[in-house]
């Protein structure tokens, strides 16, 4: 059985008009799976249905034995701790340092007390010490402000702490978007390098079509709410681009 | 063809009607209430030469020993209420302000906490120290007291609004974590308002010496009460003392307040 399996899944945010129209899914215990597909096809909501921040219309999430579109406060929190997310525009805290961000991916597991007083067990401070190193990133950043950093920085950090919540699937919403090319570049190759290490799994959200198909062992081409490619990178053909992005002009 | 194309644009700076009326009819309520209300030149050239007569009696202003003794004693209660006040007011307004703040509680409890902050706004400090007075009884007790309602008052709304508009990204970002609510409140939402809330909190303490400094005309405690008291027995010298410690008071906080607010920038 595979990690996550997505049934039939639908969400429609004004009644009547879904963004995503029953999608059907299955995500294995490794490898990088893009998804690429026009704005607004539904390529966020569907990454964030599946950590529920946002809600299902209808439809199964299945994650670890769970059905995660049926999950509420405690059981919702205990599956939210074993995905981890990285966001287009990082979503650091600002204010906060580096190592405290990092922290953060720990947060599902310390109490409220221990979080206030920033007394972190030892072993999880020592690791993100060590996820500051693998996330390419000298250990003189830790103590610096998250709004000191550029953003290829601030992206490793929000990387960072997505593999600080030791999780069973990374989601990663267009985390290349807001970057140069080089950058982005960087970025993906720490992705796939730490999902190779690691045999943590990662979906991601990705506009850059070279990118998905140079980084990704599976590419998923959404349009209109639906999936309607599904396969290796290199059988994505011009003829599934004009169909996942209408026209040809951009080719 | 381009003079057609021309001729069909609007103007680039309409005249904005409602506004322009609006200012029409301000300016014309001012000279009917100047009017109502007998505010003639006249009177006003009368009340100069009283105040003239009023200015002669304050100088020099009185150092007198016994005078100053009183007046230590009093500027050191108003500055004891005004801590105190803040104090407690801030720590009750933060979670105060988090049960109002839209984005953080459900309705039904940002709405009870909308309508008590509304409650305690509704009355001059002047208003509330009567209150506090009659039930408690004179003394700085029921100063603090309303300095505290106060506070409460300005602190939690401002506070609400400043939680209203921090970036909710942020927020989603750790929750996304899986943390429990308290943990988003300290790793996400406290760093992000903390500073405002230290300016908030700096800024109120500022305002209650000034309170503090009138709740004793009501029997509050404080440097109210001689003042007052200076004031019925025409000591208009020792009125102006009184009001010079106040400046200087006011002024020192005004330094310490700043070097505070660049503490926790």
């Amino acid at each position: 059985m595979s990690l996550l399996s997505i049934r039939n899944l639908r969400k429609e945010y004004r009644p009547g008009q879904p963004v995503l129209k029953s999608i059907n899914l299955d995500i294995d215990g490794k490898g990088v799976t893009a998804i690429i597909g026009p704005s607004g096809t539904g390529k966020s909501t569907l990454i964030r249905c599946i950590n529920r921040l946002v809600d299902p219309t209808a439809g199964e999430i299945m994650f670890e034995g769970k059905d995660l579109a049926k999950l509420k406060g405690q059981d919702l929190r205990m599956a939210r701790r074993r995905i981890g997310m990285v966001f287009q525009e990082y979503n650091l805290v600002e204010r906060l340092s580096v190592i405290e961000n990092v922290l953060s991916g720990r947060l599902g597991y310390v109490p409220a007390w221990r979080a206030f007083m920033r007394k972190f067990p030892a072993e999880d401070v020592t690791r993100a010490f060590d996820l500051i190193d693998a996330v390419g990133l000298n250990q003189d950043f830790a103590t610096r402000r998250a709004d000191a950093l550029s953003g290829g920085q601030r992206q490793r950090v929000g990387i960072a702490r997505a593999i600080m919540q030791n999780p069973a699937l990374v989601l990663a919403d267009e985390p290349t978007s807001s970057l140069d090319p080089k950058t982005s570049v960087e970025i993906m190759e720490l992705m796939t390098e730490l999902s190779t290490k690691r045999g943590v799994p990662i979906v991601i959200n990705i506009h850059n079509v070279e990118l998905a198909k140079r980084y990704a062992t599976r590419v998923i081409g959404m349009t209109g709410g639906e999936v309607v490619y599904d396969g290796p990178p290199d059988g994505l053909k011009d003829e599934h681009l004009k169909h996942i992005y209408g026209g040809e002009d951009f080719l | 063809m381009s003079a057609a194309a021309t001729g069909a644009r609007p103007p680039a700076f309409p005249t904005n009607w409602p506004s322009r009326i609006a200012w029409i009819g301000l300016a014309l309520y001012t000279i009917y209430a100047t009017s109502i209300l007998n505010l003639t030149w006249q009177r006003f050239v009368t009340g100069l030469d009283n105040g003239a007569k009023f200015l002669n009696r304050m100088f020099p202003p009185n150092f007198a020993a016994d005078k100053l003794d009183l007046i230590g004693t009093g500027m050191l209660e108003s500055i004891q209420i005004a801590i105190l006040a803040t104090f407690f007011g801030v720590l009750l307004s933060m979670p105060l302000g988090l049960a109002a703040a839209r984005n953080l509680s459900p309705g039904w409890l940002s709405w009870s906490a909308r309508g008590l902050i509304a409650i305690f706004r509704s009355f001059h400090p002047v208003i509330v120290s009567i209150l506090f007075v009659k039930a408690v009884g004179f003394g700085a007790l029921a100063g603090v007291l309303a300095l505290i309602v106060s506070s409460m008052g300005f602190v939690s709304k401002l506070f609400a609004e400043v939680v209203e508009e921090m970036n909710p990204k942020q927020v989603e970002a750790v929750r996304a974590t899986g943390a429990n609510f308290w943990n988003v409140l300290i790793f996400a939402v406290m760093p992000q308002v903390m500073a405002r809330f230290i300016g908030l909190s700096v800024y109120q303490l500022d305002s209650n010496l000034r309170n503090s400094t009138m709740v004793g005309i009501v029997g509050g405690g404080g440097i109210g009460a001689p003042l007052f008291t200076a004031y019925q027995r025409f000591d208009y010298d020792v009125v102006l003392t009184i009001l010079l410690a106040i400046i200087g008071l006011i002024m020192l906080m005004e330094m310490v307040s700043n070097r505070v607010r660049r503490l926790f920038q």
